[in-house]
């Protein structure tokens, strides 16, 4: 343990001293306009492990494809990575060895990689953080995240009205983090507005369908009159959907899954399960949208807010469309 | 092997056989009083724990990991591991959803094309099994270090083809599939049966048969298995074969559960595999061990997350301590009884 810290603090001094170099050299060499200058764009995302992650890794590549294709100063580098360890390896590779001016990271975990993220923008790359924020702020130069609130909210607010203020609910839980709590503290706080509406449970399925399958059966056998299952997830809701199936219940009339994957908006576009009439959106594609925007507003030597939020909508047959996009794996 | 253990090996004089088999007994007494005491516990919590429905899904989900389980068995006892069963079981998976969404209309039979797709789950597991058996033991690798190698390979190939999403049946033909995973037999699912089939199946190698020996001779000491010549390195590729074929098995069961596989599929089956064997009171450095107890480990590990979630009297935040704790508790029980 010490012996890593000495190693990082001699490579943060080492750093520093790199840095004030490179300030020096930029100073003397480009004080024309920044304008017209080439922006070379890493890109960090961890990798594809679960539906939702290879939609980012998709979009990513997307953004990519488009944006190079659409500006000539522009290059993207896209690396991904496995865990939070090894994004902390990539972030020092991208701004030592691919020489990046500007940075897209979609942090593994927060705390993990402040320390890693402020040491790129040192060096002078403009940085923007996606989804996950860093415990420090000023170790970005802007946010892009989706809305985790809303995530929550929009929920149990169509649950509660689908329901007519009254009835049993079940909710799956993803992964123990943050933003997990954060979609859970907003279901909640809907609920305790209508106190006839009861949550029974909520366990952790991992945002899994194996796991939402095992958690569901569960609940089922434990509770005999279930109205609608919060299964937080589009992935978990197919879970959900086939315990539902197995143990042939009835009694319940909603199943809402969330983030708009592609399998789920298309049941609610062609109004297949009668279960399935809404999802809230909250899209993979938020990471081309944040590669798009701090590529243009770089390429124009501008700045980015402080914070975009893209906001998570309820998706129902009227909106579906703009939601559907079977090229993404997501 | 190291050498305290020689006491086991075959020259072990005749009147000691009487006090050995006790001791096995009483120590195969280990898991099933874990497994009684969870019971009752689960009974006490939830009135509903101990109805058959709940039962049955309780076996239904233990047969991929338990069958899967039976062939680690017999990899474990030979002195091996193998860490890539969950990733094996994910690309044989989507290798199977491919094949059956692409022989469907190839062939213009649908059930032709499901019934090839369960076969080849099983060859491919075979295939695996015995890529990892060669490099074992003809390459000189350790177990360890192949499959840890192969662990990342199948999941990472699996992801690629799946494009970092899901591989999905096609609606007709996971309607068509589903009743191996859904139907049942006499009241009783067919994964299940699958799973008491393979188990007995597994007892009577290990148990009734020269190979059986020979599994257990060399995990027990393998320079006296050479020197008494056991082909060794035959039987422990076969080893690996058996459980690839196992793992194939436990994946034709697994596809028309959910009709998909992702990079989420079967992650961490190999550790709650070894975990099965290892509660279930087979030595983790080989030489012996028992299918019987490998069953009840492996339904005492679903049995504790089914309770967990048929309650709500521990935080959710907890039910991976639980788990823990039950495991160890069931170690102390069966050493405490040796």
């Amino acid at each position: 343990m010490t012996n890593t810290t000495r190693h990082i603090t001699r490579q943060i001094t080492r750093r520093i001293a790199l840095t004030a170099v490179a300030v020096a050299t930029i100073a003397l060499v480009s004080a024309p306009a920044f304008a017209d200058e080439k922006v070379n764009l890493g890109v960090s995302i961890p990798a594809a492990t679960h539906s939702f992650m290879g939609g980012i890794n998709y979009w990513a590549n997307q953004a990519k494809k488009d944006l190079e294709k659409a500006h000539k100063g522009l290059k993207i580098t896209i690396k991904t990575a496995a865990n939070a360890p090894e994004q902390a390896n990539q972030l020092q590779d991208l701004s030592t060895v691919t020489k990046i001016n500007a940075l897209v990271v979609f942090p593994f975990e927060s705390a993990a990689l402040t320390k890693p993220v402020e040491q790129v923008k040192a060096k002078g790359v403009y940085v923007t953080v996606v989804d996950r924020g860093l415990t420090d702020p000023s170790a970005q130069d802007a946010y892009v995240a989706g809305d985790n609130t809303a995530f929550g909210r929009i929920p149990a607010e169509y649950i509660v009205k689908k329901l007519g203020g009254k009835g049993n609910v079940v909710a799956l839980r993803g992964i123990a983090t943050t933003l997990d709590n954060e979609r859970m503290d907003a279901f909640n706080a809907v609920l305790k507005g209508s106190p006839d509406v009861k949550l029974l449970d909520a366990k952790y399925a991992n945002w899994n369908r194996d796991d939402a399958f095992k958690v569901t059966q569960d609940y089922l056998t434990r509770f005999k009159d279930i109205d609608a299952i919060w299964a937080a997830d589009d992935d978990m809701a197919v879970g959900v959907e086939k315990a539902i199936a197995q143990a042939k219940r009835t009694d319940i009339k909603i199943i809402f899954g969330g983030a708009g994957a592609k399998g789920a908006v298309k049941t609610i576009m062609d109004g297949s399960d009668p279960r399935i009439q809404a999802d809230v959106s909250y899209s993979p594609k938020f990471i081309y949208d944040a590669i798009k925007l701090t590529a243009e507003a770089r390429l124009k030597g501008e700045k980015l807010p402080a914070t975009t939020i893209i906001p998570s909508v309820l998706i129902t047959k009227d909106n579906a469309k703009d939601f559907y996009h079977p090229d993404s794996p997501f | 092997m190291p050498p305290e253990q020689s006491k086991n090996t075959p020259e072990a004089p005749h009147r000691a056989e009487a006090k050995p088999r006790w001791a096995e007994r009483l120590r195969a007494l280990g898991p099933v009083l874990g497994l009684v005491l969870l019971c009752i516990v689960g009974t006490a919590l939830n009135s509903d724990f101990a109805t058959v429905d709940n039962a049955m899904n309780v076996l239904t989900r233990t047969a991929f990991i338990g069958i899967i389980a039976v062939g680690m068995c017999f990899v474990i006892i030979s002195g091996g591991i193998d860490l890539s069963v969950g990733s094996m079981a994910a690309l044989i998976a989507g290798s199977v959803i491919m094949f059956i969404n692409w022989a469907a209309p190839a062939t213009g039979s649908p059930v032709l094309a499901v019934v090839m797709g369960a076969v080849l789950a099983v060859v491919l597991g075979a295939v695996f099994g015995l890529a990892h058996g060669l490099l074992i033991t003809k390459g000189r690798i350790e177990p360890f270090i192949v499959t840890l190698g192969t662990l990342g390979i199948f999941r990472a190939y699996l992801t690629y083809f799946a494009d970092g999403g899901a591989l999905t049946l096609d609606n007709d033909l996971s309607d068509l599939y589903a009743p191996v995973y859904y139907a049942s037999l006499a009241g009783i699912p067919i994964p299940v049966w699958v799973f008491v089939i393979v188990a007995i199946i597994g007892g009577v190698i290990l148990n009734r048969t020269a190979y059986g020996r020979y599994v257990q001779a060399i995990g027990s000491n393998e320079q006296v298995a050479r020197y008494a010549a056991v082909d060794v390195d035959g039987v422990k590729i076969m080893t690996y074969v058996l459980l690839g074929v196992c793992v194939g098995i436990a994946t034709l069961l697994y596809v028309p559960r959910l009709g998909s596989a992702s990079p989420t599929t079967g992650i961490l089956w190999e550790l709650e595999a070894i975990a099965a064997v290892i509660v279930g009171g087979t030595a983790l450095k080989g030489g012996a061990g028992s299918i019987t107890g490998t069953v009840i480990g492996a339904i005492l590990l679903s049995v504790i997350s089914n309770i967990l979630n048929l309650t709500s009297v521990i935080s959710v935040y907890l039910n991976a301590a639980v788990q823990g704790f039950v495991i160890i508790i069931v170690a102390v029980l069966q050493r405490g009884r040796r």
